[in-house]
C-alpha cells in the first residue's frame, strides 16, 4: 500500500510554495478591482476611421482638456482602446463623444458603464459577506452530516479542514490574479467572484467525497486513523481525478471556442478546481491526521 | 420488474416533454419520403388552455440576458430625503410605474422594471434590451414625474379639430402635483364600487374649490408628463380638498390610477447610479461560441466515460444527453434568464453531472474487485457512493443559495443555472442510470 500520508510535509511544502508568491504579491500590489466595486466610468470606443487613428497620448490629451479624471487607458485591439474614468455623467461623456467625432471622424462606442460608488461599496461589502456565510454554512454542515462518526474523531474537525482545504484555494487563485492583475492588468469583477465562489463549492465537494470514505471506513476497518485515513484517499482517489478532468475538460473547451469576455472568468475555475482537487486529498485529509496525532502526543 | 418498468416509461416521457419544449421557435425538417420530400416545421409547443375560468397560456422561448443580447442596464436611485417615511413605498410604487410608462411610451421593447431596496436604498433597475439610440429615454426616465390640472376651453376658443388632448384642454389651472398630498383607492359607501381619492393641501384646498366651482358641469383633465391620466367631470363645486374620481373602475384600474396621481403628488428625483450598455454584436458571437464549446466540451466528456468505463460510460452518456435536455426545458419553462455567466453555469454543471456517475462507477469497480457478481456490484456500487454524492451537492447547494442572497444580476444568474444543474444531474445520473443499468442487467 502507498504511504501518501507519510510524504504529508511534502505536500504541505508544496501547497507553500504555490501560495506564497500570490501572497507576497497581495501584500505588495494587492487585487486590482474593477469598476464593479470602486465605482467609475468606462468607455469602450472603436475608431473607424482607418487613416485616422488616435494614439495614447492624443487621447489623454483629449480626456484632459475635457476636465475628465483618468485611471487608466488601454489599447484592448487594434483599433479599440478602454477607458477607465472616474464616475462621469451622461452629458460629459456626450461632450466627450462630440469632441472625439470631431478629431477622429466616426468613433462606435461598443460599452458605455457608469457605475457609482456606492454601488460599489455594496458590491465590495456584498462579495465579502457571500465568502464568509458560504464558509460557516459548509463548516456547519459538514459537522452535521458527519455527526455520526465513531468515537473519539470530532465531526467539526472535518469542517475545519475542509474549509482549510477551501482557503488554501481561494487564497491561491486571488494570489495569482493579485499577480495577473498587477502584470497583466486583469481585473477582479463580479464574474471573478462567482468564479471564486464556484471554486469553493467544487473544493468542499472534493473534501467531501475523500471524508464519505473515511467515515465509512471508520466503522468498519481496524488500523491506526493514519493508516484509514491512507486507504480511503487512495480508494478515492480514482475518481477525486476522473471527475477533475472532465470538469478541467469542460472548462478547456470554454477557454478556447468562447471569446474575451469570459476568458478571465473562465481561467479563475481551471486554477482554482485543480487547486480544489490537490488541496482536498494532499492538505484536507493530512489535516484532520496531524490534528489527531498532536492530540495524543 | 414491474417497478422498473413503470420508471422506465416515465423516464421516456420526461425526456421526449424536455426534447418538445427544447425545440427551437422554426426549425424546418426535410424528410426524403420516397420521390418526395416531406417538408415539415417543426416548433416548441405552445400551451393554451382554457378550462372555465381557469385559463394558462404558455410559450417556451429562451430568454436573453443582456450581456448576451445586448442592451442598456440602468440602475436609478430614488431620492427619498423630502418623503416622510410612512409616504415612501407609495412614493417608491410610483416611481417605478412613471418610469414604466415612459418606456412604454418609447416603444422600447420588453423592458424588465424592478423594484430593489437595499438597506435604506430606494432603487429601480432597469434593463432594456436591445441596442437602439436611448439616450433620450434615459433623459426621461430620469426626470421627475410633472402632474398638472388642466381645465377646457371656453366655448369661442375651442378648435374645431384638436390634435392633442392638451388642445381639449389648453388652459393650465395652476393646480399641480405639489399641492396634492397623496391619492389612494376608496369605496363608495352607496355602491360600494372602487373610485380613487384625492387629498390636497390648503393652498391646493382653494385653488381646486376655485377651479371646481368655474368648471361646474365641465371636465378637468389631469396630465402626468403631458399625458392624459383622467378627466373627471366636475358636478359641483368641491371644498375642503377632499375629492374623489368616479367612473367605471375596477379595483385594479382604481388602483394604477392612484398610483400614476401619486407619482405626482410624491415625486422622487431619480439619480443614475449604475449604467451599462452592451453592444449586441458582443451578444450574438458569444452565444454561438458558447454554443460550440458546450458542444465540444460534452463530446470530450462522453469519449472519456466511453474510455475509461466501457458501456458504463456509454449509459452515463445517455443519461447526461438526458441531463441536458431537461436542464434546458427548464430554463425554457421558468424562465431562466440566461446570462454569459448562466451558460458557464449549465456547462460546468455538465461536469458535476458525470461526477456522479464516476463516483457509483468507480465504487462498483472496486466492489467487483472485491470478489462481488455484477448485479450486487452495480446494487452496492449505487448505495455506496450515494452519501457522497448527496453530501458533495447539498453543500454546492448551500453555496449556491448563499451565491443567490448576496449576489445580483450576473451571479444570480449563475447561482440559479449551478442549482437547476445540480438536482436534476441528481436524477439523471441517479436514477436515469440506474435504470437504464437495470434494464442490461436484470436476471
Amino acid at each position: 500500500m502507498y504511504d501518501l500520508i507519510g510524504k504529508k510535509w511534502w505536500f504541505f511544502i508544496f501547497s507553500g510554495i504555490i501560495i506564497i508568491p500570490g501572497i507576497i504579491s497581495l501584500i505588495l500590489w494587492g487585487l486590482t478591482f474593477s469598476i464593479d466595486f470602486t465605482g467609475g466610468s468606462l468607455l469602450e470606443l472603436k475608431f473607424t476611421e482607418k487613416n485616422n487613428q488616435p494614439d495614447k497620448s492624443k487621447l489623454e490629451k483629449i480626456i484632459r482638456e475635457n476636465k475628465l479624471e483618468l485611471v487608466s487607458l488601454t489599447q484592448t485591439g487594434g483599433n479599440t482602446y478602454l477607458v477607465r474614468l472616474k464616475p462621469i455623467d451622461k452629458d460629459q461623456n456626450e461632450n466627450f463623444q462630440k469632441e472625439l467625432n470631431k478629431q477622429f471622424g466616426q468613433v462606435e462606442e461598443l460599452r458605455f458603464e457608469i457605475v457609482g460608488p456606492t454601488i460599489g461599496k455594496e458590491t465590495t461589502g456584498n462579495a465579502v459577506k457571500a465568502v464568509i456565510f458560504a464558509s460557516v454554512a459548509i463548516i456547519i454542515y459538514i459537522t452535521l452530516s458527519f455527526r455520526h462518526i465513531p468515537k473519539p474523531y470530532s465531526s467539526w474537525k472535518f469542517g475545519i479542514s475542509a474549509v482549510a482545504a477551501l482557503i488554501h484555494d481561494v487564497l491561491l487563485v486571488l494570489g495569482v490574479f493579485s499577480i495577473f492583475g498587477h502584470f497583466l492588468k486583469v481585473e477582479i469583477d463580479s464574474l471573478f467572484i462567482t468564479a471564486l465562489l464556484t471554486v469553493m463549492g467544487f473544493s468542499v465537494h472534493d473534501s467531501i467525497v475523500v471524508f464519505d470514505r473515511i467515515r465509512e471506513n471508520l466503522t468498519k476497518s481496524t488500523g491506526t486513523f493514519s493508516e484509514i485515513v491512507n486507504n480511503s484517499l487512495l480508494q478515492t482517489l480514482a475518481r477525486s481525478l476522473s471527475t477533475s478532468l472532465t470538469v478541467l475538460l469542460t472548462l478547456t473547451a470554454l477557454l478556447l471556442f468562447t471569446g474575451e469576455s469570459i476568458r478571465w472568468f473562465i481561467i479563475a475555475l481551471l486554477i482554482g478546481i485543480a487547486s480544489g482537487t490537490y488541496s482536498s486529498i494532499f492538505n484536507a485529509a493530512p489535516l484532520l491526521v496531524l490534528w489527531e496525532e498532536k492530540k495524543k502526543s | 420488474m414491474k417497478s422498473l418498468r413503470i420508471k422506465l416509461w416515465l423516464i421516456a416521457v420526461i425526456t421526449v416533454l424536455a426534447a418538445l419544449i427544447d425545440l427551437p421557435q422554426s426549425f424546418p425538417v426535410e424528410i426524403p419520403w420516397g420521390k418526395q420530400t416531406l417538408k415539415r416545421i417543426i416548433q416548441a409547443p405552445r400551451i393554451n388552455l382554457n378550462l372555465g375560468s381557469f385559463s394558462l397560456q404558455k410559450s417556451f422561448d429562451t430568454r436573453l440576458g443582456l450581456d448576451l443580447s445586448g442592451g442598456t442596464h440602468l440602475v436609478l436611485q430614488a431620492e427619498m430625503d423630502k418623503i416622510s417615511s410612512p409616504d415612501r413605498q407609495k412614493a417608491f410604487d410610483s416611481a417605478k410605474s412613471t418610469i414604466e410608462r415612459r418606456i412604454n411610451l418609447f416603444g422600447l421593447t420588453e423592458p424588465v422594471v424592478q423594484q430593489a431596496k437595499v438597506g435604506d436604498n430606494y432603487r429601480i433597475i432597469v434593463e432594456i434590451p436591445g441596442v437602439t439610440d436611448i439616450n433620450q429615454a434615459i433623459d426621461l426616465i430620469g426626470t421627475t414625474a410633472q402632474l398638472t390640472f388642466r381645465e377646457e376651453a371656453t366655448s369661442q376658443a375651442s378648435e374645431a379639430t384638436p390634435s392633442s388632448f392638451l388642445e381639449v384642454w389648453p388652459k393650465d389651472s395652476g393646480l399641480t402635483g405639489n399641492n396634492l398630498i397623496r391619492s389612494q383607492v376608496s369605496y363608495d359607501t352607496n355602491t360600494g364600487s372602487p373610485q380613487v381619492a384625492l387629498e390636497f393641501d390648503s393652498i391646493g384646498a382653494k385653488l381646486f374649490e376655485q377651479i371646481t366651482s368655474r368648471n361646474t358641469g365641465k371636465t378637468i383633465a389631469i396630465f402626468l408628463d403631458d399625458q392624459l391620466l383622467s378627466a373627471p367631470k366636475v358636478n359641483e363645486p368641491i371644498t375642503g380638498g377632499q375629492a374623489v374620481i368616479q367612473g367605471q373602475f375596477t379595483t385594479a384600474q382604481a388602483k394604477e390610477l392612484s398610483v400614476l396621481l401619486n407619482a405626482g403628488a410624491l415625486p422622487v428625483p431619480l439619480k443614475i447610479v449604475q449604467q451599462r450598455q452592451i453592444g449586441a454584436t458582443l451578444g450574438r458571437e458569444t452565444i454561438d461560441k458558447s454554443i460550440f464549446a458546450g458542444i465540444i466540451g460534452m463530446i470530450t466528456v462522453a469519449a472519456f466515460m466511453v474510455f475509461n468505463y466501457g458501456l458504463l460510460g456509454l449509459v452515463a452518456d445517455i443519461a447526461l444527453i438526458i441531463y441536458s435536455l431537461i436542464v434546458w426545458a427548464i430554463f425554457k419553462t421558468l424562465p431562466v434568464t440566461l446570462t454569459l455567466a448562466g451558460i458557464a453555469g449549465f456547462i460546468l454543471s455538465i461536469g458535476m453531472a458525470v461526477d456522479a456517475n464516476i463516483l457509483i462507477f468507480e465504487r462498483m469497480k472496486e466492489e467487483l474487485s472485491w470478489g462481488k457478481d455484477y448485479f450486487t456490484g452495480l446494487k452496492l456500487g449505487f448505495d455506496r457512493a450515494f452519501p457522497s454524492i448527496r453530501d458533495s451537492n447539498i453543500s454546492s447547494l448551500i453555496t449556491c443559495a448563499i451565491l443567490y442572497w448576496f449576489g445580483t444580476g450576473i451571479i444570480r444568474g449563475f447561482a440559479i443555472t449551478l442549482s437547476v444543474g445540480i438536482i436534476v444531474s441528481l436524477f439523471s445520473a441517479v436514477t436515469v442510470s440506474r435504470t437504464l443499468l437495470q434494464l442490461l442487467y436484470k436476471d
